[in-house]
């Protein structure tokens, strides 16, 4: 067992060479490149093996990765943010493939306006893909998750692309204390790769992703996917069972803190949670019975996990990372769907929307949201969807767009 | 050419055909023809891997004409998916996991939709890193699948179902692209010289590296013609010189035809409706004098470089 001070984006390629991934299509985004130049320099003195192939995109990175693992070796490559989206199409596409892949994501907030700190619109819009998430929230999950995502992505009853997401900076460029697996007892987690008679061999032709015609075929084929998604639940909880064992820490789909006996729940992914588990603990100090829901597993969805977490509860608050352009938050919807029509639910689900672009969530805020959500419980209305800003944060834009206003006024001056 | 090609003449080509019948392809289509005498060549330990593009529906489940493997990616990567592939099986053979019988040939089939436009930017990464794969493109010079829209390789004059009036504009020169890359091997082909292709398929079958195949495909939907007439629009590109039979190795370019005396374009183009309209109602003696006036600059050129 080794304890080291790794960065998030450090902890990400030490999980990828423990689980011995051999082939690393790549392509380079801030803030995930330093994952891709760790594997690459431990290649290139011989510290692991493995072949690194740079693409002319992430387009090609994404359908070199799934080519790759359709052909029978384990794959690992990493994105972010932008670069996500350019190899959107990919993403869809290999999960249709049905293929064993690991990618990690390192969070970044979208553009535009182009930036470079996380929220979650990137991961999200992939939700629908066919691919498993997880989300990480700390250095030593991001280790656990890519060996727990290889075992799971390997598994006969799910073949599906596992994408592990880490935040951008807050996660990727901070070091944190990581205690890294035993590399000798990793192969009692992860049987090699066996791919079946799903690969490309001379004597066994094989054709995949060929067209179907028709509603009848692709429906099935669509579902097909969904159920080998759902069954990941199971799978999800035997992997985690298993590395529990070997390794000491379990792994639930909910990452919760002090919600058991809660009041008032806050739920919220990534590394951003860290800040609402260290608001729940300062919450409780002052009388409060607060605690954290941490999806940590985003798909498949665990809704039967949430119900069980968040049922009795007098109060949710639901503090997404992400803006459904229109809409809203899209947690707070994912888990109003899973809560919505059970018994005994909370009456108050709030959305609260904030940590856009790296924004930070300061405890005033949570100390604020969790008494507007236990009064809605007193009084039965729930209040309207919170845009999380100060009044700091509209001076200082107010101030930049004076600056905006001047310099277009002396352009215009410029002009003859 | 190369003389120890063992097709010396049209009798030694293959009489024995590889890919199986009844595709959903239309009747006549020129790039269905390269593609089943490139097939017969290279033999079925291979993998094709598909762009987006007419040939996607070759393989439509549960059937597929072809009896090696098959892999559909999207219209912009498929060099990208050849890369996968062929990494995955230079790994496992590094390994001892499969044996040198068990390796397959990677092949790209792309229409030109993809090879002279999305797919130009994952084809140029392929040749820069060296990849060992072949690249098959059958050029049907426009977007033959959807309707024939104007594409990259839509040549000037000629009508789409984007540019109803005729393409003002001229076909890129995607030889010299991927000359430019200085590739191990680049050929043009046409399934009406099957004996050329198949001498210049089997010189390719022969190298390492990127080998780019692009074969210029008669389409009697897009080109508006009758399917009996595929193979004779074919020579007639060859003989008018409107379509050059080259090849490309170490830096040089080689014709493996001279048309001579070549043929006037008219008699190519009037056969075809996509060029109806600079013939009827009224003659368009501007724009066919040009398209003339390009491709004898073309020979011009060949005649005082390489030749």
């Amino acid at each position: 067992m080794t304890r080291l001070l790794l960065t998030g984006n450090a902890a990400a390629a030490w999980g990828a060479r423990l689980a011995g991934a051999e082939y690393f299509p790549v392509f380079p985004i801030t803030p995930q490149t330093e994952i891709i130049e760790t594997l690459g320099r431990w290649i290139d003195h011989g510290e692991m093996g493995g072949r690194m192939v740079t693409l002319d995109s992430e387009h090609s990175m994404i359908t070199a990765a799934g080519a790759g693992a359709a052909a029978g070796v384990r794959t690992f490559t990493a994105t972010s943010s932008q670069g996500l989206l350019y190899g959107m199409e990919m993403l869809y596409t290999v999960a249709g493939w049905r293929v064993p892949l690991v990618m990690v994501n390192v969070s970044r907030g979208l553009s535009a306006p182009i930036t470079l700190e996380p929220d979650h619109n990137d991961i999200l819009a992939a939700r629908d893909s066919g691919c498993l998430i997880l989300h990480a929230a700390t250095c030593q999950e991001t280790v656990d998750a890519i060996l727990l995502a290889t075992r799971i992505t390997e598994d006969s009853r799910v073949r599906l692309p596992v994408v592990v997401n880490l935040d951008g900076f807050y996660l990727s460029f901070t070091r944190e204390p990581v205690t890294l697996p035993d590399a000798t007892l990793v192969s009692r987690f992860l049987p090699d790769l066996d791919p079946g008679d799903y690969a490309f061999r001379a004597d066994k032709p094989v054709s995949e992703a060929v067209a179907v015609l028709g509603g009848g075929p692709y429906s099935y084929f669509r579902y097909e996917t969904h159920l080998a998604s759902r069954a990941g639940l199971a799978v999800f909880q035997e992997a985690a069972e298993d590395y529990a064992e070997i390794f000491g820490r379990m792994y639930g789909a909910l990452q919760n803190h002090k919600a058991a006996d809660a009041e008032v729940v806050f739920v919220q992914m990534g590394s951003f949670a860290t800040k609402a588990q260290d608001a729940v603990d300062r919450l409780r100090a002052r009388g409060v019975k607060a605690g954290l829901v941490r999806p940590f597993l985003i798909r498949p969805w665990p809704g039967e996990d949430l119900r069980e977490a968040l049922k009795h509860k007098k109060a949710v608050v639901v503090i997404d990372q992400n803006i459904s352009m229109g809409m809203g938050g899209v947690l707070h919807s994912e888990v109003a769907g899973a809560l919505y029509g059970h018994p005994d639910m909370p009456p108050v689900l709030m959305s609260a929307i904030g940590g856009l672009g790296g924004r930070d969530i300061v405890f005033a805020e949570y100390a604020a949201l969790a008494e507007e959500a236990l009064q809605a419980f007193e009084s039965g209305e729930t209040p309207p969807p919170r845009l999380l800003y100060s009044e700091t944060e509209l001076r200082e834009i107010r101030k930049l767009q004076a600056i905006a206003a001047v310099e277009h006024l002396e352009h215009e001056g410029d002009e003859p | 050419m190369s003389k120890s090609s063992r097709f010396a003449r049209m009798k030694d080509l293959p009489s024995a055909h590889l890919l199986g019948a009844g595709t959903a392809m239309c009747a006549g289509c020129g790039g269905l023809e390269a593609v089943k005498e490139v097939y017969d060549v290279l033999g079925k330990k291979t993998v094709f891997v598909n762009a987006a593009g007419c040939m996607t529906l070759t393989a439509v489940y549960p059937f597929t004409p072809f009896q090696g493997s098959w892999l559909y990616t999207a219209m912009a990567s498929a060099p990208a998916g050849a890369q996968g592939v062929r990494d995955a099986l230079d790994i496992l053979k590094a390994k001892g996991r499969i044996s040198d019988d068990e390796d397959l040939d990677v092949v790209v089939l792309t229409g030109d939709g993809s090879a002279y436009g999305m797919g130009l930017s994952a084809t140029s990464g392929a040749i820069e890193r060296d990849l060992d794969f072949l690249y098959l493109c059958y050029d049907n010079e426009g977007y033959g699948n959807t309707g024939q829209q104007t594409s990259g390789a839509t040549p000037l004059g000629a009508r789409t179902s984007t540019n109803t009036l005729g393409f003002s504009g001229d076909k890129k020169d995607l030889f010299a692209i991927w000359a430019a890359h200085d590739p191990a091997y680049v050929a043009t082909v046409i399934g009406s010289e099957p004996l050329d292709l198949a001498r210049k398929i089997e010189k390719a079958a022969t190298m390492k590296g990127p080998r780019l195949i692009l074969a210029l495909s008669p389409c009697p939907t897009g080109w508006d013609y009758d399917p009996k007439d595929t193979v004779q629009i074919g020579k007639l590109a060859v003989k008018t010189g409107i379509w050059p039979l080259k090849e490309y190795v170490e830096g040089r370019v080689t014709h493996t035809r001279i048309p001579h005396p070549r043929v006037p374009v008219e008699d190519y183009l009037k056969l075809q409706g996509r060029f109806k309209h600079l013939f009827e109602p009224k003659r368009d003696d501007f724009t066919i004098a040009d398209i003339q006036a390009r491709v004898d600059a073309y020979w011009a050129e060949v005649e005082n470089g390489e030749g």
